[in-house]
Protein backbone atom coordinates (compact mmCIF):
# COMPACT_ATOMS: atom_id res chain seq x y z
CA UNK A 1 0.00 0.00 0.00
CA UNK A 2 1.06 3.44 -0.88
CA UNK A 3 2.27 5.85 1.71
CA UNK A 4 0.03 8.98 2.39
CA UNK A 5 2.08 11.93 0.51
CA UNK A 6 2.53 13.73 3.17
CA UNK A 7 4.52 11.43 4.87
CA UNK A 8 6.71 10.02 1.68
CA UNK A 9 8.74 12.76 1.11
CA UNK A 10 9.85 13.27 5.42
CA UNK A 11 10.46 9.21 4.82
CA UNK A 12 12.76 9.95 2.39
CA UNK A 13 14.53 13.04 3.47
CA UNK A 14 15.07 12.60 7.05
CA UNK A 15 17.16 9.22 6.72
CA UNK A 16 18.94 10.42 3.94
CA UNK A 17 20.21 14.03 5.98
CA UNK A 18 20.81 11.73 9.15
CA UNK A 19 22.92 9.27 6.99
CA UNK A 20 25.01 12.20 5.64
CA UNK A 21 25.49 13.69 8.86
CA UNK A 22 26.18 10.90 10.72
CA UNK A 23 29.36 9.96 8.20
CA UNK A 24 30.38 13.19 8.00
CA UNK A 25 30.60 13.27 12.34
CA UNK A 26 32.51 9.83 12.13
CA UNK A 27 35.29 11.29 10.12
CA UNK A 28 36.04 13.24 13.40
CA UNK A 29 36.07 10.48 15.73
CA UNK A 30 39.35 12.08 18.50
CA UNK A 31 37.66 15.41 18.11
CA UNK A 32 33.95 13.66 19.29
CA UNK A 33 36.00 11.92 22.28
CA UNK A 34 36.96 15.43 23.37
CA UNK A 35 33.57 17.03 23.16
CA UNK A 36 32.44 13.71 25.44
CA UNK A 37 35.59 14.35 27.74
CA UNK A 38 34.97 18.39 27.65
CA UNK A 39 31.23 17.58 29.25
CA UNK A 40 32.79 16.13 32.61
CA UNK A 41 31.53 19.00 34.79
CA UNK A 42 28.86 17.19 36.89
CA UNK A 43 31.44 14.71 37.39
CA UNK A 44 33.63 16.83 39.14
CA UNK A 45 30.76 18.22 41.22
CA UNK A 46 29.87 14.46 42.15
CA UNK A 47 32.64 14.42 43.34
CA UNK A 48 32.03 17.74 45.70
CA UNK A 49 28.51 16.85 46.63
CA UNK A 50 29.10 13.05 47.47
CA UNK A 51 31.66 14.52 49.91
CA UNK A 52 29.03 17.02 51.66
CA UNK A 53 26.02 14.63 51.63
CA UNK A 54 29.09 12.36 53.76
CA UNK A 55 28.58 14.85 56.50
CA UNK A 56 24.43 14.06 56.66
CA UNK A 57 23.37 17.83 56.96
CA UNK A 58 21.13 17.75 53.65
CA UNK A 59 18.30 16.20 52.24
CA UNK A 60 19.86 13.47 49.95
CA UNK A 61 22.15 10.72 50.66
CA UNK A 62 25.87 10.15 49.20
CA UNK A 63 24.43 7.30 46.83
CA UNK A 64 21.61 9.43 45.54
CA UNK A 65 24.31 12.35 45.08
CA UNK A 66 26.10 9.87 42.95
CA UNK A 67 22.73 8.86 40.84
CA UNK A 68 21.89 11.80 40.02
CA UNK A 69 25.27 13.26 38.93
CA UNK A 70 25.52 10.37 36.33
CA UNK A 71 22.17 10.82 35.21
CA UNK A 72 22.96 14.89 34.74
CA UNK A 73 26.17 13.60 32.86
CA UNK A 74 24.34 11.50 30.47
CA UNK A 75 21.42 13.89 30.09
CA UNK A 76 23.79 16.76 29.46
CA UNK A 77 25.83 14.58 26.49
CA UNK A 78 22.39 14.15 24.82
CA UNK A 79 21.10 17.31 25.11
CA UNK A 80 24.33 19.31 24.06
CA UNK A 81 23.61 22.13 21.11
CA UNK A 82 25.88 24.36 19.17
CA UNK A 83 23.57 25.27 16.60
CA UNK A 84 23.87 28.94 17.24
CA UNK A 85 27.39 28.75 16.23
CA UNK A 86 27.09 26.94 12.75
CA UNK A 87 24.16 29.82 12.14
CA UNK A 88 26.00 32.88 12.89
CA UNK A 89 28.84 31.89 10.53
CA UNK A 90 26.03 30.87 7.88
CA UNK A 91 24.29 34.19 8.36
CA UNK A 92 28.32 35.91 8.49
CA UNK A 93 29.75 34.29 5.60
CA UNK A 94 26.62 34.16 3.43
CA UNK A 95 26.45 30.24 3.20
CA UNK A 96 22.74 30.43 4.18
CA UNK A 97 22.15 31.70 0.77
CA UNK A 98 22.13 28.37 -1.43
CA UNK A 99 19.93 26.80 1.80
CA UNK A 100 17.67 29.10 1.12
CA UNK A 101 16.95 27.95 -2.37
CA UNK A 102 16.56 24.55 -1.26
CA UNK A 103 12.56 23.41 -0.84
CA UNK A 104 13.85 22.63 2.91
CA UNK A 105 13.60 24.74 5.78
CA UNK A 106 17.71 25.10 7.22
CA UNK A 107 16.29 24.48 10.72
CA UNK A 108 15.65 21.03 9.89
CA UNK A 109 19.42 20.39 8.86
CA UNK A 110 20.68 21.80 11.61
CA UNK A 111 18.28 19.57 13.87
CA UNK A 112 19.07 16.34 11.91
CA UNK A 113 22.88 17.22 12.25
CA UNK A 114 22.36 17.41 15.86
CA UNK A 115 20.85 14.06 15.81
CA UNK A 116 23.16 12.13 13.73
CA UNK A 117 25.51 13.63 16.08
CA UNK A 118 24.12 11.50 19.15
CA UNK A 119 24.12 8.50 17.45
CA UNK A 120 27.60 8.90 16.52
CA UNK A 121 28.47 9.90 20.36
CA UNK A 122 26.67 7.09 21.89
CA UNK A 123 29.20 5.00 21.92
CA UNK A 124 31.60 6.86 23.77
CA UNK A 125 28.87 7.80 26.41
CA UNK A 126 27.87 4.26 26.74
CA UNK A 127 32.08 3.27 27.44
CA UNK A 128 32.00 6.16 29.96
CA UNK A 129 28.58 5.41 31.67
CA UNK A 130 30.12 2.18 32.02
CA UNK A 131 33.61 2.98 33.42
CA UNK A 132 31.38 5.56 36.36
CA UNK A 133 29.36 2.50 37.05
CA UNK A 134 31.95 0.37 37.70
CA UNK A 135 33.95 2.70 39.56
CA UNK A 136 30.80 3.57 41.65
CA UNK A 137 28.99 0.41 42.29
CA UNK A 138 26.57 2.20 44.48
CA UNK A 139 24.92 3.90 41.49
CA UNK A 140 24.26 0.51 39.66
CA UNK A 141 20.26 0.86 39.68
CA UNK A 142 17.50 0.47 36.91
CA UNK A 143 16.03 3.48 36.03
CA UNK A 144 13.35 4.33 37.82
CA UNK A 145 10.80 5.75 35.10
CA UNK A 146 12.58 4.39 31.72
CA UNK A 147 9.96 5.50 29.39
CA UNK A 148 8.77 8.74 31.01
CA UNK A 149 12.80 9.69 31.13
CA UNK A 150 13.50 8.64 27.91
CA UNK A 151 10.73 11.13 27.09
CA UNK A 152 11.78 13.69 28.65
CA UNK A 153 15.25 13.67 27.25
CA UNK A 154 13.53 14.12 24.12
CA UNK A 155 11.68 16.82 24.83
CA UNK A 156 14.44 18.58 26.93
CA UNK A 157 16.62 17.99 23.43
CA UNK A 158 14.19 19.71 21.79
CA UNK A 159 13.40 22.70 24.14
CA UNK A 160 17.19 23.21 24.32
CA UNK A 161 17.41 23.40 20.49
CA UNK A 162 14.67 25.75 20.12
CA UNK A 163 15.98 27.84 22.58
CA UNK A 164 19.49 28.29 21.16
CA UNK A 165 18.23 28.28 17.33
CA UNK A 166 16.04 30.99 18.84
CA UNK A 167 18.80 33.37 20.26
CA UNK A 168 20.45 32.32 16.88
CA UNK A 169 18.17 34.61 14.53
CA UNK A 170 19.87 37.66 16.77
CA UNK A 171 22.76 36.84 14.28
CA UNK A 172 20.71 38.84 11.21
CA UNK A 173 21.03 41.64 13.55
CA UNK A 174 23.74 41.53 15.38
CA UNK A 175 27.08 40.16 14.34
CA UNK A 176 28.35 38.37 17.72
CA UNK A 177 24.97 36.62 18.42
CA UNK A 178 27.29 33.98 20.38
CA UNK A 179 27.94 36.31 23.23
CA UNK A 180 24.09 35.83 24.03
CA UNK A 181 24.37 32.45 24.27
CA UNK A 182 27.32 32.79 26.13
CA UNK A 183 24.99 34.60 28.86
CA UNK A 184 22.16 32.62 28.97
CA UNK A 185 24.56 29.70 29.32
CA UNK A 186 25.59 30.79 32.53
CA UNK A 187 21.83 30.87 33.46
CA UNK A 188 21.98 27.38 32.16
CA UNK A 189 24.30 26.04 34.45
CA UNK A 190 23.02 27.24 37.34
CA UNK A 191 19.16 26.88 37.15
CA UNK A 192 19.16 23.82 35.19
CA UNK A 193 20.68 21.48 38.74
CA UNK A 194 23.59 21.01 36.79
CA UNK A 195 25.43 22.57 39.92
CA UNK A 196 23.53 21.31 42.88
CA UNK A 197 20.27 19.07 42.56
CA UNK A 198 17.11 21.29 42.48
CA UNK A 199 16.27 19.80 46.24
CA UNK A 200 18.88 21.39 47.65
CA UNK A 201 17.79 24.61 46.63
CA UNK A 202 15.88 26.69 49.09
CA UNK A 203 12.41 26.73 48.88
CA UNK A 204 11.43 30.27 47.37
CA UNK A 205 14.88 29.79 44.71
CA UNK A 206 13.41 26.74 43.70
CA UNK A 207 9.99 27.47 43.23
CA UNK A 208 10.74 30.46 40.97
CA UNK A 209 13.30 28.52 38.63
CA UNK A 210 10.20 26.21 37.60
CA UNK A 211 8.98 29.02 36.19
CA UNK A 212 11.77 29.55 33.91
CA UNK A 213 12.87 26.20 30.75
CA UNK A 214 16.06 25.63 32.63
CA UNK A 215 15.12 23.14 35.09
CA UNK A 216 13.23 20.95 32.11
CA UNK A 217 16.60 20.89 30.46
CA UNK A 218 18.22 18.99 33.15
CA UNK A 219 16.91 18.79 36.30
CA UNK A 220 13.84 16.79 35.33
CA UNK A 221 15.34 14.21 33.20
CA UNK A 222 17.71 13.36 35.39
CA UNK A 223 15.72 13.08 38.36
CA UNK A 224 13.31 10.83 36.39
CA UNK A 225 16.37 8.52 35.82
CA UNK A 226 16.89 8.76 39.23
CA UNK A 227 13.52 8.65 40.69
CA UNK A 228 13.77 11.78 42.87
CA UNK A 229 10.13 13.41 43.05
CA UNK A 230 9.21 15.28 40.41
CA UNK A 231 5.36 15.96 38.99
CA UNK A 232 6.25 14.40 35.81
CA UNK A 233 2.58 15.22 34.29
CA UNK A 234 3.22 19.20 35.27
CA UNK A 235 6.84 18.83 33.75
CA UNK A 236 5.79 17.50 30.33
CA UNK A 237 2.95 20.03 29.97
CA UNK A 238 5.04 23.27 30.94
CA UNK A 239 8.44 21.67 28.74
CA UNK A 240 5.75 21.92 25.99
CA UNK A 241 4.58 25.01 26.52
CA UNK A 242 7.98 26.44 26.41
CA UNK A 243 9.05 24.81 22.98
CA UNK A 244 5.58 26.11 21.23
CA UNK A 245 6.40 29.73 22.84
CA UNK A 246 10.19 28.69 21.43
CA UNK A 247 8.89 27.68 18.00
CA UNK A 248 6.24 31.03 17.96
CA UNK A 249 9.36 33.26 18.57
CA UNK A 250 11.48 31.56 16.48
CA UNK A 251 9.64 31.35 13.38
CA UNK A 252 8.43 35.86 13.98
CA UNK A 253 12.58 36.01 14.13
CA UNK A 254 13.42 33.88 11.01
CA UNK A 255 10.61 35.71 8.69
CA UNK A 256 11.58 39.32 9.98
CA UNK A 257 15.05 38.60 10.04
CA UNK A 258 15.19 37.03 6.59
CA UNK A 259 13.93 40.39 5.03
CA UNK A 260 17.28 42.03 6.89
CA UNK A 261 19.55 39.49 5.69
CA UNK A 262 22.09 40.67 3.30
CA UNK A 263 24.69 38.31 3.60
CA UNK A 264 26.85 38.10 0.78
CA UNK A 265 24.70 37.11 -2.17
CA UNK A 266 21.67 37.72 -0.90
CA UNK B 1 65.65 42.03 27.71
CA UNK B 2 64.93 45.36 26.45
CA UNK B 3 63.60 44.67 22.80
CA UNK B 4 61.18 42.03 24.11
CA UNK B 5 59.96 44.49 26.65
CA UNK B 6 59.51 47.27 23.36
CA UNK B 7 57.79 44.99 21.80
CA UNK B 8 55.72 43.76 24.24
CA UNK B 9 54.21 47.05 24.69
CA UNK B 10 53.83 47.76 20.79
CA UNK B 11 52.11 44.47 20.31
CA UNK B 12 49.64 45.38 23.07
CA UNK B 13 48.89 48.90 22.40
CA UNK B 14 47.49 47.34 19.49
CA UNK B 15 45.41 45.06 20.44
CA UNK B 16 43.78 47.13 23.31
CA UNK B 17 43.27 49.46 20.29
CA UNK B 18 41.86 46.57 18.21
CA UNK B 19 38.76 45.46 20.63
CA UNK B 20 38.23 49.05 21.27
CA UNK B 21 35.86 48.49 18.36
CA UNK B 22 33.98 46.58 20.03
CA UNK B 23 32.83 48.60 23.46
CA UNK B 24 29.59 46.46 23.16
CA UNK B 25 31.76 43.28 23.79
CA UNK B 26 32.98 44.82 26.57
CA UNK B 27 29.81 45.28 28.23
CA UNK B 28 28.34 42.19 27.91
CA UNK B 29 31.59 40.86 28.96
CA UNK B 30 30.71 42.72 32.48
CA UNK B 31 27.25 41.40 32.56
CA UNK B 32 28.56 37.88 32.06
CA UNK B 33 30.96 38.26 34.99
CA UNK B 34 28.86 39.67 37.09
CA UNK B 35 26.24 37.26 36.60
CA UNK B 36 29.05 34.31 36.71
CA UNK B 37 30.00 35.90 40.17
CA UNK B 38 26.38 35.95 41.16
CA UNK B 39 26.05 32.06 40.04
CA UNK B 40 28.95 31.22 41.30
CA UNK B 41 28.31 32.39 45.25
CA UNK B 42 24.99 30.85 44.53
CA UNK B 43 26.94 28.04 44.24
CA UNK B 44 28.77 28.24 47.31
CA UNK B 45 25.64 29.43 49.28
CA UNK B 46 24.13 26.45 48.52
CA UNK B 47 27.29 24.10 50.10
CA UNK B 48 27.24 26.61 53.40
CA UNK B 49 23.33 26.91 53.57
CA UNK B 50 23.05 23.64 56.22
CA UNK B 51 25.84 24.47 58.23
CA UNK B 52 28.07 22.23 56.18
CA UNK B 53 31.36 23.58 55.88
CA UNK B 54 34.04 22.02 53.56
CA UNK B 55 36.74 20.58 56.00
CA UNK B 56 38.31 24.12 58.32
CA UNK B 57 37.53 25.98 55.26
CA UNK B 58 35.02 28.81 56.94
CA UNK B 59 32.84 30.63 54.42
CA UNK B 60 34.93 33.28 54.09
CA UNK B 61 38.29 31.72 53.39
CA UNK B 62 36.38 29.57 50.31
CA UNK B 63 35.35 32.87 49.23
CA UNK B 64 38.95 33.38 48.83
CA UNK B 65 39.31 30.29 46.73
CA UNK B 66 36.74 31.61 44.36
CA UNK B 67 38.25 35.14 43.96
CA UNK B 68 41.42 33.42 43.19
CA UNK B 69 39.72 31.19 40.64
CA UNK B 70 38.25 34.19 39.13
CA UNK B 71 41.19 35.64 39.38
CA UNK B 72 43.04 32.76 36.92
CA UNK B 73 40.03 32.79 34.78
CA UNK B 74 40.33 36.38 33.97
CA UNK B 75 43.82 35.86 33.02
CA UNK B 76 43.36 32.95 31.08
CA UNK B 77 40.68 34.90 29.03
CA UNK B 78 42.79 38.40 29.07
CA UNK B 79 46.34 36.74 27.43
CA UNK B 80 45.45 33.07 26.91
CA UNK B 81 42.44 32.14 25.05
CA UNK B 82 42.87 35.01 22.45
CA UNK B 83 46.58 34.22 21.67
CA UNK B 84 45.82 30.08 21.47
CA UNK B 85 43.13 30.60 18.97
CA UNK B 86 45.87 32.31 16.61
CA UNK B 87 47.89 29.48 16.83
CA UNK B 88 45.61 27.48 15.63
CA UNK B 89 45.05 30.06 12.51
CA UNK B 90 48.40 29.99 12.10
CA UNK B 91 49.26 26.41 11.88
CA UNK B 92 46.37 26.15 9.68
CA UNK B 93 46.92 29.07 6.95
CA UNK B 94 50.61 27.86 7.28
CA UNK B 95 51.36 31.71 8.06
CA UNK B 96 53.72 30.55 11.30
CA UNK B 97 56.59 30.78 8.66
CA UNK B 98 56.38 34.26 9.05
CA UNK B 99 56.49 33.91 12.76
CA UNK B 100 59.69 31.40 12.64
CA UNK B 101 60.99 34.18 10.26
CA UNK B 102 61.05 36.74 13.31
CA UNK B 103 64.48 37.89 15.10
CA UNK B 104 62.35 36.80 18.06
CA UNK B 105 61.32 34.00 20.33
CA UNK B 106 58.65 32.45 18.36
CA UNK B 107 57.11 31.11 21.61
CA UNK B 108 57.15 34.64 22.91
CA UNK B 109 55.47 35.98 19.94
CA UNK B 110 52.91 33.26 19.84
CA UNK B 111 52.16 33.78 23.77
CA UNK B 112 51.65 37.54 23.90
CA UNK B 113 50.82 38.76 20.44
CA UNK B 114 47.57 39.75 21.59
CA UNK B 115 44.92 40.24 24.78
CA UNK B 116 41.66 40.50 25.23
CA UNK B 117 40.05 43.18 27.47
CA UNK B 118 37.17 40.79 28.06
CA UNK B 119 38.76 39.19 30.96
CA UNK B 120 39.49 42.79 32.61
CA UNK B 121 35.94 42.34 34.32
CA UNK B 122 36.76 38.90 35.84
CA UNK B 123 40.21 40.14 37.04
CA UNK B 124 38.72 43.25 38.96
CA UNK B 125 36.17 41.17 40.40
CA UNK B 126 38.42 38.63 41.44
CA UNK B 127 40.38 40.85 43.46
CA UNK B 128 37.82 42.13 44.82
CA UNK B 129 36.41 38.87 46.26
CA UNK B 130 39.78 38.43 47.31
CA UNK B 131 40.27 41.88 49.28
CA UNK B 132 36.21 41.87 50.60
CA UNK B 133 37.00 38.35 52.56
CA UNK B 134 40.85 39.73 53.17
CA UNK B 135 39.07 42.53 54.97
CA UNK B 136 36.52 40.21 56.77
CA UNK B 137 38.95 37.81 57.77
CA UNK B 138 41.28 41.44 58.88
CA UNK B 139 44.29 40.30 57.02
CA UNK B 140 47.02 43.34 56.22
CA UNK B 141 48.92 43.89 53.59
CA UNK B 142 52.10 41.37 54.43
CA UNK B 143 49.26 38.92 52.88
CA UNK B 144 48.19 40.51 50.10
CA UNK B 145 52.19 40.39 49.42
CA UNK B 146 52.74 37.35 50.23
CA UNK B 147 50.21 35.78 48.04
CA UNK B 148 51.31 37.52 45.04
CA UNK B 149 54.07 34.46 44.75
CA UNK B 150 51.96 31.40 44.66
CA UNK B 151 49.51 33.29 42.43
CA UNK B 152 52.24 34.01 39.48
CA UNK B 153 53.46 30.49 40.26
CA UNK B 154 49.57 29.46 39.76
CA UNK B 155 49.70 31.82 36.22
CA UNK B 156 53.19 30.75 34.87
CA UNK B 157 51.95 26.80 35.25
CA UNK B 158 48.41 28.02 34.06
CA UNK B 159 50.40 29.33 30.82
CA UNK B 160 52.59 26.46 30.30
CA UNK B 161 49.82 24.26 30.50
CA UNK B 162 47.80 26.07 27.63
CA UNK B 163 50.78 26.40 25.84
CA UNK B 164 51.28 22.98 25.49
CA UNK B 165 47.91 22.18 24.68
CA UNK B 166 48.50 24.92 22.22
CA UNK B 167 51.58 23.51 20.72
CA UNK B 168 50.00 20.01 19.75
CA UNK B 169 48.23 22.13 17.30
CA UNK B 170 51.35 21.46 15.00
CA UNK B 171 49.93 17.70 15.05
CA UNK B 172 46.03 17.93 15.30
CA UNK B 173 45.61 21.57 13.89
CA UNK B 174 42.46 21.19 15.39
CA UNK B 175 42.65 21.97 19.03
CA UNK B 176 39.60 24.45 20.34
CA UNK B 177 38.31 20.65 22.07
CA UNK B 178 41.43 19.94 23.69
CA UNK B 179 41.51 22.93 25.29
CA UNK B 180 38.10 22.78 26.34
CA UNK B 181 38.74 19.25 28.17
CA UNK B 182 40.89 21.36 30.02
CA UNK B 183 39.33 24.14 31.06
CA UNK B 184 36.38 21.93 32.36
CA UNK B 185 38.76 20.94 34.58
CA UNK B 186 39.80 23.93 35.72
CA UNK B 187 36.78 24.11 36.83
CA UNK B 188 37.61 21.95 39.54
CA UNK B 189 39.36 25.32 41.06
CA UNK B 190 36.59 26.89 42.21
CA UNK B 191 36.50 25.33 45.55
CA UNK B 192 39.35 24.22 48.00
CA UNK B 193 41.00 20.89 47.33
CA UNK B 194 39.41 19.19 50.68
CA UNK B 195 36.17 19.29 49.80
CA UNK B 196 36.87 16.45 47.45
CA UNK B 197 36.37 12.67 48.04
CA UNK B 198 40.22 11.37 48.60
CA UNK B 199 40.43 9.88 44.76
CA UNK B 200 39.45 13.47 43.45
CA UNK B 201 41.86 14.86 45.36
CA UNK B 202 44.82 12.82 44.06
CA UNK B 203 43.73 13.68 40.44
CA UNK B 204 43.56 17.02 41.18
CA UNK B 205 47.13 17.54 42.63
CA UNK B 206 48.91 15.16 40.50
CA UNK B 207 47.67 14.70 37.02
CA UNK B 208 45.80 17.91 36.60
CA UNK B 209 47.28 20.42 39.00
CA UNK B 210 44.11 22.50 39.79
CA UNK B 211 45.45 22.61 43.86
CA UNK B 212 48.79 24.27 42.84
CA UNK B 213 46.81 26.92 40.95
CA UNK B 214 43.85 28.07 43.02
CA UNK B 215 43.96 26.44 46.55
CA UNK B 216 47.69 27.03 47.26
CA UNK B 217 47.66 30.68 46.58
CA UNK B 218 44.95 30.95 48.77
CA UNK B 219 46.66 28.45 51.80
CA UNK B 220 49.11 31.48 51.45
CA UNK B 221 47.09 34.31 51.80
CA UNK B 222 45.45 32.64 54.84
CA UNK B 223 48.74 32.42 56.39
CA UNK B 224 48.28 28.77 56.76
CA UNK B 225 50.44 27.30 54.05
CA UNK B 226 52.89 23.87 54.19
CA UNK B 227 55.85 25.00 53.05
CA UNK B 228 56.55 22.19 50.83
CA UNK B 229 53.35 22.81 48.95
CA UNK B 230 54.40 25.97 48.16
CA UNK B 231 57.70 24.62 47.02
CA UNK B 232 55.60 21.97 45.21
CA UNK B 233 53.93 25.08 43.30
CA UNK B 234 57.15 26.37 42.52
CA UNK B 235 58.91 23.40 41.24
CA UNK B 236 55.47 22.47 39.09
CA UNK B 237 55.92 25.86 37.34
CA UNK B 238 59.36 25.93 36.04
CA UNK B 239 58.97 22.39 35.55
CA UNK B 240 55.91 23.23 33.81
CA UNK B 241 57.58 26.14 31.83
CA UNK B 242 60.81 24.53 30.93
CA UNK B 243 58.51 21.78 29.58
CA UNK B 244 56.50 24.05 27.32
CA UNK B 245 59.50 25.50 25.78
CA UNK B 246 61.17 22.05 25.02
CA UNK B 247 57.86 20.64 24.07
CA UNK B 248 57.65 23.79 21.57
CA UNK B 249 61.16 23.43 19.88
CA UNK B 250 59.81 19.53 19.84
CA UNK B 251 56.74 20.28 18.04
CA UNK B 252 58.28 22.48 15.45
CA UNK B 253 60.20 19.29 14.35
CA UNK B 254 56.90 18.38 13.02
CA UNK B 255 55.61 21.43 11.42
CA UNK B 256 55.33 21.62 7.55
CA UNK B 257 54.90 24.69 6.55
CA UNK B 258 52.16 25.19 3.94
CA UNK B 259 55.04 25.66 1.14
CA UNK B 260 57.33 22.39 2.38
Amino acid sequence: MPLPRCLQRPLRVIPTLLSVYYAYMIEYRAELMFWVLSGSFPLILLGLWQEAARSGQFELTPDQIVRYFLAVFVVRQLTVVWVIWDFEREVLEGKLSPLLLQPLDPGWRHFLSHLAERLARLPFIVALVGLCLWLYPEARQAPAHLLWSLGAICLAFCLRFLMQYTSAMVAFWVERATAIEQFSFLLYTFFSGMVAPLALFPETVRAAVFWTPFPYLIYVPASLIVGLPVNIGQSMVTTLLWCVFFWGLNRWLWRRGLKRYSGMGA
Amino acid sequence: MQRYLRVLRLFWEVAIAAELEYRLNFVIATLSSLTALGGNLFGLFLFYRTGYGFQDWSWQEALVVLGVFTLLQGFAATFLSPNLSRIVKHVQAGTLDFVLLKPISSQFWLSTRTLSPWGFPDLVLGATMVAYAGHQLGLGLGNYLAAVIPLTLGFLSLYSLWFILGATSIWFVKIYNVTEVLRNFLEAGRFPIVAYPPAFRIFFTFVIPVAFLTTVPAQVFLNRIDYTWLAGAGLLAIGLFQASRWFWRFALRFYTSASS
